[in-house]
């Protein structure tokens, strides 16, 4: 502890008031005791401004993300890993390596300050299991009122893989879509925590970083085309996000789409579509249709791919159009969601 | 998963198609309305018209709550959010429903007016619990499924003797909306209808004997699952074959011919029926809606606040109208898809998901596309 500060941050009953946004003491001492604290490494030790990183050697990649969900603490996850995770997803995604995040958060004031701790120790927890560290950080405090206890912003930078072009925009008729697992459960464990909807079955969130898995699915496959993690509007809205940006057509298959009982059970109640329900720990992965084995085959060896699909095939199609072989034995379109369906889910 | 998947089963769709197939005579059209919108979601969700003879056509019927509510209902339900500073609690499919002055409820409540989603009435009740010093009325729509919880509501707002709470009544009957349709003048030709399921669950299969007996047309009553509507399908095909006109009963697990008789008597506590109700689509159609008795005046909202109804015509290019007598469908209409989109609904079909060209944009528009 630093001795400059006459009594220790109390975190067990303490709450954020708007002396810790305000630039003074009461703030350097929430950030040295809370955050610094747990979030440790070489960077944030220099205590200036900003972060100096080394030299990446390469074409750099950098993602944003605001995040903003309630509850805060879910099954599976709280708001700390769950931006830890999205940050990540979204630099990895791209086919780059995830090297550093920087993170900024909006506190309401009269926010626990032991919530605070878990949140931070589980972004902490995270980021060192992610072997990606914040390196840099904001605080800022808003009146009772004008926030919903935490609010989290990270940005994160990686370095691009060498040979490596993945973009929503190189689909190509002909190309395999694979899934890397079930679909759903992000959404529905917020879902079945809002107020008046109990369900019994204990739905986990997937929120996890891809970006492991990622490395060796490009280490199996570098000719990929597109990489892409469905999170708000689920797959159905990033299969039509692809579609609209590569200027093409897809048929999936709805036999191929993997949802748990107990997210189906929820869905049905609820007259939800699981293919629009938000996931934080699933990609979406298109790629020349002769490497779909090789890609597949590289999912399904790593713990977050197992149960990975072969989803369908991109096709020519002017009005870029999502369409379904149902289980029926029909056909329909996947459209883009249309209003909101489940709000503040990541 | 259980009790799902077997009335989802691929393998048995195949049969009942092939079934159909053989049994469809090619020498006619067999032309069937699903009455109802969880029908219609049905059909358009699992691309059943895939899988039914070419000969055989379904047209949408009006049975979707919000897509027959009329732009005056929802103009009164937006002015007692706005004028009379009451919390509006709905379930979610009214908020995008086209108002006057291109208003829906979702436009009020983001230009202050305090409007709520619930899941249940129950919600709504709780609402005007913890708001004692505000009024709470709760948006009551639909047709008789949803008319029981309401009743409920009603019932348990008396027994607490909730003073701020109460209900805008739009609950509407089946059997007087499919009696329009037969006897409309210039009224579209059918060979029969799908009868609603959850709508059944409560009244029973009796009341659509009328429209075998009278009017000739076969009714078969079906559940919501694609299987349940294709072989009430397959049923009404067999009827017209034989030249049969009877009520028939797919949704045995579920429907009676008396129905759900407590709920009924629920009801019939609570509500009377109005004179008459203007519907979208289908005109003002006397005995058509219900509202609530004179012992629960207070929790009426049109008796407790001066919102008086006011008649507004639909937007002229808009064919919902048409769409919802089963006279046009969604793709017929100049604006569909162009104008009118489930992002920008000019009428109340592209709105619910168990509108007409909603179901039909969101899963069936490929099918021009490829024409």
């Amino acid at each position: 502890m630093n001795a400059q500060y006459s009594r220790p941050l109390d975190v067990k009953h303490g709450h954020v008031d708007l002396s810790h946004g305000s630039g003074g003491r009461a703030m350097a001492q929430l950030i040295e005791e809370l955050f610094a604290r747990e979030l440790t490494n070489d960077f944030l030790a220099q205590g200036d401004d900003g972060a100096r990183l080394a030299d990446p050697r390469g074409r750099l990649v950098m993602a944003t993300d605001a995040h903003v969900v309630s509850p805060l603490f879910f099954p599976g996850g709280d708001i700390g890993c769950l931006s830890v995770h999205g940050t990540i997803n979204d630099v990895a995604v791209m086919g780059a390596k995830p090297l550093y995040l920087a993170a900024s958060f909006i506190l309401e004031e009269g926010y626990p300050l032991a919530e605070l701790a878990r949140i931070v120790a589980s972004m902490a927890r995270a980021a060192r299991a992610a072997r990606v560290p914040v390196v840099t950080g904001d605080t800022k405090v808003v009146e009772r009122g004008k926030a919903d206890g935490v609010f989290i912003t990270t940005t994160g930078v990686g370095v691009l893989r060498e040979g490596i072009d993945c973009s929503g925009a190189r689909a190509r008729p002909g190309d395999a879509i694979l899934l890397s697992g079930s679909i759903g459960e992000h959404g529905m464990a917020i879902m079945s925590l809002r107020e008046n909807l109990a369900f019994d079955a204990p739905i986990v969130s997937d929120t996890a970083a891809l970006h492991e898995l990622i490395g060796a699915l490009l280490d199996a496959v570098p000719q990929l085309r597109t990489m892409r993690d469905p999170t708000r509007g689920g797959v159905a809205t990033t299969l039509n996000e692809i579609a609209r940006q590569s200027g093409v057509g897809m048929l999936i298959d709805e036999a191929a789409i993997r949802v748990q009982p107990p997210v189906e059970a929820a869905c049905e109640l609820l007259g939800l579509d699981p293919l629009y329900v938000a996931n934080e720990g699933k990609l979406i992965v298109i790629c020349p249709p002769e490497h779909a084995d090789a890609a597949l085959a590289a999912l399904h060896a790593h713990p977050l791919g197992r149960a990975a699909s072969l989803l369908g095939y991109v096709h020519a199609d002017a009005r870029h159009f999502v369409q379904m072989q149902t289980r029926l034995g029909g056909r329909r379109i996947v459209d883009w969601l249309s209003g909101e369906q489940l709000p503040r889910i990541c | 998963m259980k009790y799902i998947d077997e009335f989802r089963c691929g393998e048995l769709a195949a049969g009942l198609a092939a079934a159909m197939r053989r049994d469809a005579n090619p020498e006619r059209e067999y032309r069937f309305m699903e009455f109802c919108g969880g029908h219609t979601h049905a059909i358009s969700r699992y691309g059943i018209a895939d899988l039914l003879p070419p000969n055989v056509q379904m047209i949408h019927g009006p049975g979707c709550p919000v897509c027959v509510l009329p732009i005056g209902r929802i103009d009164q339900a937006i002015r007692l959010a706005r004028e009379q500073g009451a919390i509006l609690a709905t379930y979610a499919d009214t908020l995008r429903v086209p108002a006057s002055q291109r208003l829906t409820l979702l436009r009020a409540k983001a230009q202050g007016a305090d409007i709520r989603m619930v899941y249940s009435t129950s919600d709504a009740l709780s609402i005007a619990r913890a708001n004692p010093d505000r009024e709470v009325v709760f948006l009551a729509i639909g047709f008789e499924t949803t008319t029981p919880p309401t009743a409920v509501a009603v019932l348990t707002a008396a027994a607490l003797d909730l003073r701020n709470f109460s209900i805008l009544c739009n609950h509407v009957l089946t059997p007087a909306a499919m009696h329009a349709i037969l006897s409309a003048p210039q009224g579209v030709p059918l060979d029969g209808f799908v009868g609603p399921a959850h709508v059944s669950t409560v009244i029973g299969s009796a009341p659509y004997e009328p429209f075998a007996d009278d009017y000739g047309k076969p009714v078969v009553i079906a559940g919501f699952e694609p299987l349940d509507v294709m072989r009430a399908v397959h049923m009404l095909i067999a009827q017209v074959n034989d030249g049969r006109a009877v009520v028939e009963n797919e949704f045995t697990r579920a429907v009676t011919r008396a129905g759900n008789l407590r709920a009924q008597a629920l009801v019939a506590e609570v509500f009377e029926l109005r004179e008459s109700f203007e519907w979208r689509g289908l005109g003002t159609i006397p005995a058509s809606a219900l509202r609530l008795r004179a012992p629960f005046a207070r929790f009426d909202a049109e008796r407790r606040f001066t919102v008086p109804y006011k008649a507004v015509a639909d937007n002229k290019a808009c064919a919902c109208g048409e769409i919802l007598r089963g006279e046009k469908r969604p793709q017929d209409c100049k604006i569909f898809g162009t104008v009118c989109t489930p992002e920008n609904p000019i009428g109340s079909c592209m709105v619910s998901s168990e509108g007409a060209c909603a179901a039909h944009y969101t899963f069936g528009r490929f099918r021009e596309a490829a024409a």
